[in-house]
């Protein structure tokens, strides 16, 4: 059974359709990408997907569970985290805090243990430090712990996104364009942590303009063009699909994919 | 090392306030100057509550007053009209008060930033309203005397009694706020405060966690406002004003929005302010208003947090 189905998913904000009847299925360790132009419709689908919109029409599956028009608390709940493409970092706090907040579904929230700070909330303050501070060193931001997020540079802050969003535990990660604005050696980065990412059994969904990236480690690739599904399938058989050069890669990105696959 | 590790402990503060409050009295040369000190107390407390929704949590609330005006009321009306002894009373008037926020804190928080603001403000008008109206149960605008409080033997009475009595209750509520802040709960508000997007995809209920920073933020409100009631030995209309849940704000966004120590100071520049500026006669609010003016050009953050800032960066 998949960990991630999507069925007939539609959209549309004031009469646009945004969204067509979209549909894919996603296993446990794959690397999922999800590719085309820009108003393809990409973040809207993770939007609807991660319960910050509501569709028009269509299911969305979690282990085989209906989860359409869940909250996006409630999907987190159910295993499914995701980053952002505009960043949404809590500027105010410090690397590390980012990262503990991501911790909250796997602590005690009894408000009122809180108020008096028992024994417990400390132990449990210390354990989700030190489970934060493992997953920075994972993405490579170990050294920064205890910097404000306001003073770190965009590549960083696109890993903290990462390192947060698999506090949760996540049996679905969605990455919203982690390479962009990352230099060539931060996105060999990213690459290296959505692998693994995948080979703990988490199933990675990304949408991503950097094509040497995408054919490198997607296992499979949804193409989308104006809302509509356009073709599925493996690095190979997107980057020859005729109609995908003609809506998306054009003969120059598809010289550069045919390169990064070679 | 041990001692900057104390230092940068969060209780350290909540330890400083408390030796504030002991030594104090000894600098304090008069009765007058013990008043003083124990509003600032009260008022720390309320702001300190209202710093927890707004600071930390990033929800405005114009209304504040109407939990100040709810625990003022609760100890004058309690005793009074239904017999009860006034430590019940100021318990009781706390706890209706947070179950009004619970109430009132559902629909109205669902708002954001002005119509959150102007929500909280109708409920700051409409309490004030209704204690000005029920002149049967509270005087209307005339007020109401306020029995003394009475905890079984021990009668709490005089400015001295106050001072330890809003002091301790200031300490203890800094506590609870350092407590909250270093908590998950603390960590879910200033989440929500930075972005509620993300705060939502990592599985935090906003909802929930804003009422609770509502609620608990009403509570503190509701306990000062018995206390203040309580100290003067009479309630009027103006605890529940609009004036005063602004007053509220102001100290909050004066001393530093997001500070614990911002609080009291926002409290303290407010309520001793004026009185050093009597001297200015006539002109004592242009003079106050002015002041308000400079301060926030000057230190946009606060009072507390800028000058923090200013020092971090003159020691680096």
């Amino acid at each position: 059974m998949s960990i991630l189905a999507v069925e007939g998913l539609s959209i549309a904000f004031g009469g646009v359709t945004a969204l067509d009847e979209v549909g894919f299925a996603v296993e446990p360790g794959d690397i999922f990408a999800v590719i085309g132009p820009n108003g393809a419709g990409k973040t809207t689908l993770f939007n609807i997907v991660s319960g910050l919109y509501v569709a028009r029409q269509g299911r969305v599956t979690l282990s085989g569970e209906d989860v359409t028009g869940l909250a996006p608390h409630q999907l987190a709940r159910r295993g499914l985290s995701r980053t952002f493409q505009n960043l949404q970092v809590f500027f105010r706090m410090t690397a590390v805090e980012n990262v503990m907040v991501g911790r909250h579904l796997h602590e005690n929230r009894n408000i009122l243990a809180h108020f008096f700070t028992l024994p417990s909330v400390l132990a449990q303050n210390r354990a989700t430090r030190r489970q934060a501070e493992d997953l920075l060193a994972m993405v490579g931001l170990a050294d920064t712990a205890d910097r404000p997020a306001a003073a770190l540079p965009y590549g960083a802050l696109k890993r903290l996104e990462i390192a947060r969003a698999l506090a949760t535990e996540p049996k679905v990660l969605l990455l919203d364009e982690p390479a962009a604005g990352c230099n060539p050696v931060e996105t060999e980065e990213i690459d290296a942590v959505i692998r693994k990412i995948s080979a703990a059994g988490v199933a990675v969904v990304l949408v991503e303009h950097d094509m040497r990236l995408v054919m490198k480690i997607s296992r499979r690739i949804h193409v989308l063009n104006y809302g509509r599904t356009l073709t599925e399938g493996d690095a190979a058989t997107v980057r020859a699909d005729p109609a995908v050069i003609a809506a998306y890669l054009g003969t120059k990105a598809g010289a550069e994919a045919e390169r990064a696959h070679g | 090392m041990t001692v900057r590790r104390v230092l940068a402990s969060p209780y350290a503060l909540v330890i400083a306030i408390a030796l504030i409050v002991v030594v104090l009295p000894w600098f304090l040369p008069s009765n007058f100057y013990v008043r003083i000190a124990t509003l600032v107390y009260i008022n720390a407390l309320a702001v300190l509550g209202l710093n927890l929704l707004m600071g930390f949590a990033g929800q405005v609330s114009l209304g504040h007053a109407a939990f100040f005006g709810l625990g003022a009321y609760a100890v004058a009306v309690g005793p009074t009209h239904l017999g009860i002894p006034s430590w019940i009373a100021l318990i009781g008037g706390v706890l209706l008060s947070a179950l009004i926020a619970f109430v009132v804190g559902r629909p109205i928080l669902r708002l954001k930033g002005y119509y959150l603001a102007v929500a909280t403000l109708g409920m700051g008008l409409l309490t004030a309203m209704m204690i000005a109206n029920e002149v049967a149960w509270t005087g209307g605008p005339n007020g109401m005397p306020v029995p003394r409080l009475v905890v079984f033997d021990w009668r709490v009475t005089g400015s001295q009694m106050w001072y330890w009595v809003s002091g301790a209750s200031l300490v203890l509520g800094a506590w609870v706020a350092v407590n909250l802040i270093e908590s998950p709960t603390g960590r879910a508000f200033r989440a929500i405060h930075d972005s509620e997007t993300a705060a939502r995809v990592l599985g935090i209920d906003i909802a929930r966690y804003k009422l609770a920073a509502f609620v608990i933020s009403a509570m503190y409100g509701t306990l000062a406002g018995a206390y203040v009631a309580l100290f003067d030995g009479f309630v009027t209309p103006d605890t529940s004003s609009f004036i005063r849940s602004i007053e509220f704000v102001v100290m909050a966004v004066l001393g530093g929005l997001g500070s614990i120590l911002g609080s009291i100071v926002g409290a303290a520049i407010l309520i001793i302010l004026p009185q050093l500026l009597t001297v200015f006669h006539d002109y004592e609010h242009i003079v106050l208003g002015l002041i308000m003016i400079v301060f926030m050009i000057f230190l946009p953050a606060g009072l507390v947090p800028s000058l923090a800032a200013l020092i971090r960066r003159r020691s680096a």
